[in-house]
């Protein structure tokens, strides 16, 4: 049986050499035929139906290897050259990535859809440097207000609404000190990328006593406290108020307040040994086509796609349609920016000291 | 003879000798690490330059943040505390003293039955129990509520066994002396469980003060205590040295309580 096998695969092997005329070739020939992809576990890229239609389309396998933080991901590309064809990458991490030398530069012409781009988020210097593209912009998202439909009429329209007395007892706010600090500042009217006026902030963040009945921190405590009636209004995220509303029928709507809502983005970009960036920018081009988002967006429920046209294509109710699809709305995000380990830690004790107010 | 005593000798190394390589290899080692991470002004992780600093446990004394957050753990180990050999105390007398047989093992296995479930699936439970016309989840009581459920057991089995070895003759003797039942029990029952007490004071004070996930999940607004403070220097903020200076500095408060309890604890413990 075994001999049988051996013999079988060996007059494939002989047959595919005289096919391609020599051995190299072969070897050639198999390695274009397949692309390794760096991300988060269950980010898109690794849908089984979207491999599927890729391979499909183009005869090209995608294999998958994951991170689980920033840092590991930067490291892998140090250490294991000419092994990525694709990487995701956060736009605060991109020009790290750049200046280290693992990225190469986009040939945009490359990819068919890149014209259709949000031009914000395509052309934003976090992937630009010196007239080259280092990534692709591919999804976003926001952090902002979510409300219960049952108990607003109509979407609030200013951040005030999570201080307003007639809410006491009914915010949720998720624990996290870069967050709070990112609202803190939109709240008072500052730059939260570069607050100038910290103790204004801390003010703020204290005035919240009265209004938050709990902290969260995870997409499943949200929903549990937001089902049981706990929260009125709530800080929540672009892609769970979408999941908490389509796969849990809860009564959310999301909205992006007057004084602006805590934006962020991720692109896929190309290692500069990558060795296969035929398939890569394939891969990439079916990443950020229509064809791909409005099915993840519907089957799954994802971030907002970077190209517009892709959002345009989803259903009419889609939160990612219908709430991040206004330009308007896109105007009034910022975009958060890397931090310095200094600046972390500022946060962190400013919370904290927050929380210890909040707490007696 | 000293052939035996040496051997004797070789054995007792040959035994204790896994047992105190593997503590020092899990326990000392870790955390002679993270000592030395105490004293420095970034952890030397990735290639990190760092230098000798004794700021972070100056912080500790000098930023109300940390101080007034030791102090709520403190204090939420004291309620704990009491609160389980106020309900524990008892109940281990009325055990030990008045029940007897089958119906013991039986109210026994109840203390003990909650130990069998996860305390993460007890402590969601409560939340549950709390919402309701309590109203009282997400409060400083619900805290204490939670904690209280979690430790009564170590409160109960301690006290138990220090009062089921008071031998009852020695109450019959105060009794037939003239003490009425309440003098019998201050004057005889309770200092002879007195080593009881304490094993249930420290093995119920020092988890609860290091305590995260019921403040987190019962507490609402009030679950900021030192413990929370210190997981996140070690999962939000990178800033391992602060993280281990606040437990160093915990440690030691505990120690100093420890010793000065330690006159009370030598005269019960011989």
């Amino acid at each position: 049986m075994i001999k049988h096998v051996f013999s079988r695969r060996t007059a494939i092997a002989v047959f595919a050499a005289m096919l391609a005329g020599s051995a190299l070739a072969t070897d050639a020939f198999a390695q274009a035929k397949q692309i390794r992809v760096l991300n988060w576990q269950g980010y898109g890229t690794d849908e089984k139906w979207a491999t599927d239609q890729f391979e499909q389309k183009t005869g090209i396998k995608v294999v998958h290897d994951y991170f689980n933080s920033e840092q590991e991901m930067l490291t892998k590309l140090r250490t294991s050259p000419g092994t990525y064809d694709v990487v995701l990458f956060n736009n605060t991490f991109v020009m790290e990535a750049v200046n280290a030398g693992l990225l190469q530069p986009i040939d945009t012409s490359r990819i068919p859809h890149f014209a259709d781009l949000t031009p914000s988020l395509r052309d934003s210097d976090r992937f630009v440097k010196d007239g080259k593209h280092y990534a692709v912009a591919w999804v976003w998202g926001v952090t902002s207000i979510a409300y219960s439909t049952e108990k607003f009429p109509g979407a609030p329209q200013s951040l005030d609404a999570i201080w307003d007395p007639a809410n006491a007892g009914k915010v949720g706010w998720r624990d996290d000190a870069v967050e709070s600090v990112q609202f803190g500042a939109l709240a008072t009217g500052q730059d939260m990328n570069a607050p100038t006026d910290m103790e204004k902030i801390k003010q703020k963040l204290e005035a919240l006593k009265p209004q938050i009945k709990t902290f969260w921190s995870s997409e499943d405590e949200w929903n549990k406290y937001f089902a049981a009636g706990d929260y009125a209004i709530a800080t929540y995220w672009s892609g769970s108020a979408a999941r908490s509303k389509k796969a849990f029928k809860l009564p959310v709507g999301f909205t992006v307040p007057k004084e602006g809502a805590i934006g962020w983005f991720d692109g896929l970009a190309i290692p500069v040994d990558a060795p296969n960036p035929e398939g890569a920018y394939a891969f990439i081009d079916f990443m950020v086509s229509p064809e791909f988002y409005v099915k993840w967006d519907t089957d799954v429920g994802a971030p907002a796609s970077a190209n517009a046209k892709a959002n345009a294509a989803l259903p009419e109710d889609a939160m990612n349609r219908s709430v991040l699809g206004d330009p308007e709305v896109v105007k009034r995000l910022q975009w958060m920016a890397p931090l310095s380990d200094d600046q972390r830690k500022a946060y962190q004790e400013l919370w904290d000291t927050v929380k210890t107010t909040l707490a007696q | 003879m000293p052939g035996l005593v040496a051997r004797q000798t070789r054995a007792a190394i040959a035994l204790t000798a896994p047992a105190y390589l593997w503590l020092a290899l899990t326990i000392f080692l870790p955390l002679s690490a993270m000592a030395y991470f105490s004293f420095l002004d970034v952890a030397p992780i990735g290639g990190r330059e760092s230098h000798f600093t004794l700021s972070h446990y100056i912080a500790f004394f000098t930023k109300e943040v940390y101080w007034r957050n030791a102090w709520r753990s403190f204090e939420l180990g004291f309620y704990v505390t009491l609160l389980c050999l106020i309900f524990g105390y008892p109940a281990a007398h009325i055990l030990a003293k008045h029940i007897h047989g089958r119906w013991r093992e039986a109210l026994f296995l109840l203390v003990i039955l909650p130990f069998w479930s996860n305390a993460l699936v007890r402590t969601f439970s409560w939340t549950m129990v709390l919402r309701g016309e309590l109203g009282l989840l997400f409060t400083y009581w619900a805290i204490v509520i939670g904690l209280v459920h979690a430790y009564l057991p170590y409160a109960i089995l301690t006290c138990y066994i220090s009062l089921q070895s008071i031998d009852d003759s020695l109450i019959e003797a105060a009794r037939s002396l003239g003490a009425s039942p309440l003098q019998a029990f201050l004057r005889v029952t309770l200092p002879l469980s007195i080593p009881g007490l304490l094993a249930a004071v420290i093995l119920i004070f020092v988890p609860v003060i290091g305590s995260f996930m019921e403040p987190r999940i019962l507490g609402g607004k009030s679950a900021i205590m030192l413990g929370p403070i210190i997981e996140n220097q070690f999962t939000a903020v990178f800033n391992w040295p602060l993280g281990a200076a606040l437990s160093f500095l915990m440690l030691g408060i505990v120690l100093v309580f420890l010793l000065a309890a330690s006159p009370i604890l030598r005269r019960h413990w011989q």
